[in-house]
């Protein structure tokens, strides 16, 4: 895995997959650790983003690491009408590994095929952001003990949502049932639910929410954007339907954990936040961890 | 006394490679395709032709030229039927069907206008994930462009 881009989830093995993992573990309970003291790390966000950004330099920093790069394209070269080629074979003169988010679909693999060094996509438009899926698997692994034959909950826009997508894809190697919560519009694309059909699961859809909340383990809860509707009278129909109330949550399994990939607007309601079976927040920290572990893994120090 | 009448429309090769079966719309296309408006022996063809099969259809006969699979198989895209007859001395040699390849590099334009391949100049790549249909995975965006938006550069 040395030296080995990550562009889209299925880039890594299941194994691989399991191995950031288990490194992640080790980095949660031991952090602040200098390995990358001697190593420079690109840092390319043509697009802000907060939590990404700040999550990877975040998990530099406490490598020891350091950081050259830009949080926006509009002081770059870039603006100047540079081509994706040339910025990344300069900056990875500069640099031992690239993180980059780009607006662009492709642009990462594209640039993982010319760079020297390892790519990491920090997302590429609508396209993959397999860093989010490996922090979403941490947290699902580290709250409920295991991968393996869990019921999952996706809710909200699973039509748009990119992180439902990829997480859906990894979490067809462990044998998830899945509880696809959505208005007609937003339902699951047939090419993701393909690979649930691929590996004969088993999935179930609904239109409201309070009916699953019993019966998984994992709620999966993302934010439904009122420009995806062609109505917009829709949206106001159904738009508090798809929202959680801590009354919801009268019955629920023991283990029953809620994620979300944030930012969220008002799909979980605040009073949801003190309740133990919120894990949002520990969640963006987990992405930390994931984090130190691939930049670790792929620079060759783990 | 059909296939003869036939055959006097666009005039036999003695050596060469006849493409039958192009639909008559994609005669052009494939003539693109395979780069024969910039090849320098002599090129026959006819479209919209009758055929008992088809209603109407296209043929290319090109004269000195025998094709690798590789180089047949991406007009599949646009004659899924077409049938490769190889010639030596006026006599059919070989004669074969083209089939839909695995992979497509360079001919198609990705669907998505929000992809790499869009923006700057690289090779398209797609990986041919159902080929009934003809859908093709760009290798970049990892979006599906079908048949019926398929746009060849």
């Amino acid at each position: 895995m040395k030296n080995k881009s990550l562009v889209s989830i299925n880039d890594y093995s299941k194994e691989e997959q399991l191995r950031v993992l288990e490194v992640a573990r080790e980095f949660e309970a031991n952090p602040v650790q200098t390995i990358l003291k001697d190593h420079v790390i690109a840092s390319l966000f043509f697009e802000p983003s907060t939590r990404t950004r700040l999550s990877f330099e975040s998990a530099i920093n406490r490598l020891g690491g350091k950081i050259v790069g830009f949080s926006e394209a509009s002081n770059t070269s870039v603006k100047k009408g540079e081509s994706l080629r040339d910025t990344i074979l300069t900056i990875a003169n500069y640099s031992d590994l690239i993180v980059m988010r780009n607006p662009v679909e492709g642009s990462a693999r594209f640039a993982s095929e010319i760079s020297p060094v390892p790519i990491i996509n920090a997302g590429d438009g609508s396209n993959q952001h397999p860093t989010q899926t490996l922090l979403d698997l941490y947290s699902i692994i580290k709250t409920q003990g295991t991968l393996d034959n869990l019921h999952v909950a996706f809710v909200g826009d699973l039509k748009y949502g990119r992180t439902v997508h990829s997480l859906v894809i990894a979490l067809c190697n462990y044998n998830t049932t899945f509880h696809l919560v959505s208005p007609v519009e937003l339902k699951l694309p047939s090419s993701v639910k393909m690979h649930i059909k691929e590996k004969n699961l088993a999935y179930h859809q609904y239109t409201q929410l309070d009916e699953v909340i019993p019966n998984v383990d994992t709620l999966y809860m993302t934010r439904i954007q009122k420009e995806r509707f062609s109505d917009p009278l829709e949206f106001e129909r159904i738009k508090n339907s798809y929202n959680l109330h801590k009354d919801m949550l009268h019955t629920t399994k023991e283990n029953f954990r809620i994620l979300h990939p944030m930012p969220r607007v008002n799909e979980i309601h605040i009073n949801v936040d003190p309740d133990p079976r919120a894990y949002y927040f520990q969640q963006a920290l987990n992405g930390v961890y994931v984090r130190q572990a691939l930049l670790a893994i792929m620079l060759g120090m783990r | 006394m059909n296939e003869k009448v036939k055959e006097l429309k666009v005039s036999a090769i003695e050596n060469g490679t006849v493409i039958d079966h192009i639909p008559a719309s994609a005669v052009f296309q494939v003539i693109k395709m395979l780069k024969l408006d910039e090849f320098d022996q002599m090129v026959l063809f006819g479209t919209n032709l009758e055929s008992k099969k088809y209603g109407s259809k296209g043929i290319i006969k090109v004269s000195n030229k025998f094709f690798k699979p590789e180089e047949l198989n991406k007009i599949s895209l646009v004659a899924p039927h077409a049938s490769v007859i190889e010639i030596k001395d006026y006599q059919v040699v070989k004669k074969t069907i083209v089939e839909i390849p695995d992979n497509i590099t360079a001919i198609v334009k990705c669907f998505n206008p929000n992809c790499i391949t869009n923006i700057e100049v690289i090779t398209t790549r797609f990986d041919v994930v159902d080929k009934e249909e003809i859908r093709l995975k760009c290798r970049y965006c990892e979006k599906i462009t079908v048949k019926n938006n398929m746009v060849f550069k």
